[in-house]
């Protein structure tokens, strides 16, 4: 009796997902729509458990309690810096669960399964089990298990690519001979093996691209699992989670000037970067201005208006805090402030929203691009905190960078420029930044967050 | 093709093209609790899970089930709670009280 109503429970948690995003246009409603989203899931998990077919609980219970055990703890003590790692943590579970939930159901059905079914599920194990080892290998690198650099050899997107085919030849024989089950543990185990190779080459200020495409994956193997089942509900949350991730991965791309197909063949850092060493050349030789705290405190004194640009750099150093303290003595001052905010700044999408969040800056004081790079050229003192490429002005300038056409701030056009490095070393991707050798630069070199305590006293004398 | 297949290709297809219609509107500002909130839904392989462990196939599927389960799990459970945690800290104005945190 009870079995007939399933499905309608499953509608109403589809419809409560739906809700979720949609709530999620405004930061007002957020929070209601997220709380709608986990009564949905209440609501689907209950109804599943209700199904005549589950017959047994003494492993159900267990990993339920368990995984909200870690689930919990993950999430309340985790310190939002680090955020990259911990999403990345999680699309590895999903990516898991997804690919054993194919291999249980192929062990019990072997190959009495219809013939779509078994499309599905090779789908399921194969994006399942890579983007398992792809967002594990992405974790080790956001927590520097794994060297951040790319790691490329000859051959390498030939080799991905190799593979990549012979997993989709595999899944052809697969369906013709759905008895064999070697094939399947083949793709998968090929799955293991691209989502390894995928990431290595990946670059730390890539990052933003992998987490999303590796969220869209995620969700394709949900999707699948949902082909695999026949169950709707599996297949719309896996729909709109692979169509965010690939929405997310396309717009940060975008942002970084990479092209569709650079994405979809995870082929980052590899194809474009024999400009690297000629970019800096004849800046290598240009001085730069290195500034005092005092020098570049007085300059913070005498602004009107100032824009802060926060970058990686200020998640490593934990400066959001500090950041907000400055630009609380700023505005005791009768100085403006605003934030800059591009979307591929920190190591994944929204990533400096978040920390600013935490530090209590109100969210109508953060720009994106669009909306603030026209202010830079009518602003006294931009103040960039751990941003290397984003402000880079050989991007529109000059066509031998290896980031010429990514959009950035026209940062070089206010009147003056604080720039907070640690040392005078090029950025992460390696590539000189002409911006610090613009006249009104001023590089204060050290700990991000120590020079703004020390601008925070200065300002308050 | 089957019809069952078509139609959960229908869904598929709707839904996908849903997912963009809403998603599109979600401000860069909240594409981290974007992401946490869609790693939630997507933990609703967790109905699947649930399914290889109770129903006893045999005891390599219910043990993977069982760490399906669990992961799934995770992903909901913790992701529902971070994305909360997350948008609990976006506010409009420094004098908007402050929701309880510690």
């Amino acid at each position: 009796m009870i079995e007939a109503w399933v499905p309608l429970a499953y509608l109403i948690a589809s419809v409560c997902f739906i809700l979720t995003l949609q709530f999620l246009s405004s930061p007002k409603h957020a929070r209601l729509g997220n709380l709608l989203g986990s009564i949905g899931m209440l609501i689907a998990v209950i109804a599943t458990l209700l199904l005549e077919e589950v017959k047994f609980y003494q492993w159900i219970i267990p990993g339920l309690i368990l995984g909200s055990l870690i689930g919990a703890a993950m999430s309340i003590w985790i310190p939002m810096t680090k955020m990259p790692e911990r999403i990345a943590l999680s699309h590895s579970f999903g990516g898991l669960a997804a690919a054993l939930v194919g291999v249980a159901e192929y062990l019990h059905r072997g190959g009495t399964i219809p013939r779509f079914a078994v499309t599905a599920l090779g789908f399921e194990c194969f994006f399942g089990f890579l983007t398992f080892t792809g967002s594990l290998m992405a974790f080790g690198k956001l927590q520097g298990l794994i060297s951040g650099a790319p790691l490329t050899y000859k051959g390498q997107n030939y080799s991905n690519i190799a593979m990549f085919f012979s997993a989709f030849v595999l899944l052809v024989l697969f369906v013709l001979n759905p008895g064999q089950g070697v094939f399947l543990y083949t793709i998968g185990g090929l799955g293991l093996l691209l989502g390894v190779l995928f990431v290595l080459p990946i670059g730390g200020a890539d990052m933003p691209v992998v987490i999303s495409l590796l969220n869209s994956y995620a969700g394709l193997a949900a999707a699948s699992t949902g082909f695999a089942l026949g169950n709707y509900v599996l297949i719309i949350a896996g729909a709109l989670d692979g169509t965010s991730g690939f929405l997310l991965s396309l717009k940060m791309s975008a942002a970084m000037n990479r092209s569709f197909g650079n994405v979809l063949f995870g082929a980052f850092g590899t194809g474009d970067a024999p400009a690297a060493g000629a970019t800096g050349a004849p800046a290598i030789n240009a001085r730069y201005n290195q500034a005092t705290v005092e020098d570049a405190t007085e300059v913070l004194q005498a602004a009107q208006s100032v824009i802060v640009v926060p970058g990686y750099g200020m998640a490593v150093s934990q400066a959001q805090h500090t950041v907000r303290e400055l630009q609380q003595a700023l505005e005791a001052r009768g100085t403006s402030v605003k934030y800059a905010i591009h979307p591929v700044a920190g190591r994944m999408p929204g990533h400096m929203n978040v920390l600013l969040a935490e530090a209590n800056v109100p969210y109508d004081q953060l720009f994106d691009l669009d909306q603030i790079n026209d202010e830079f050229a009518r602003t006294d003192v931009v103040l960039v905190v751990g941003a290397n490429d984003v402000v880079n002005p050989a991007a529109k300038t000059n066509p031998g960078s290896p980031i010429y056409g990514m959009p950035v701030f026209n940062v070089e056009q206010s009147r003056a420029v604080i720039v907070l490095k640690r040392s005078f070393n090029p950025g992460f991707s390696g590539i000189e930044n002409d911006l610090f050798y613009q006249p009104n630069t001023m590089m204060v070199l050290g700990d991000a967050k120590a020079t703004l305590r020390q601008f925070v006293a200065g300002l308050k004398e | 093709m089957s019809s069952q297949l078509l139609f959960a290709f229908y869904i598929f297809v709707l839904a996908g093209f849903l997912g963009h219609h809403v998603i599109s509107k979600v401000p860069a500002l909240l594409h981290t609790p974007l992401m946490a909130g869609t790693n939630a839904i997507s933990g609703i392989s967790l109905v699947g899970s649930l399914v290889a462990a109770g129903a006893g196939w045999n005891e390599t599927s219910t043990v993977l089930g069982f760490v399906a389960v669990t992961c799934a799990t995770i992903n909901t459970v913790g992701g529902f709670l971070i994305t909360d945690r997350m948008l609990r800290m976006f506010r409009k104005r420094p004098g908007e009280p402050k929701p309880a945190q510690h």
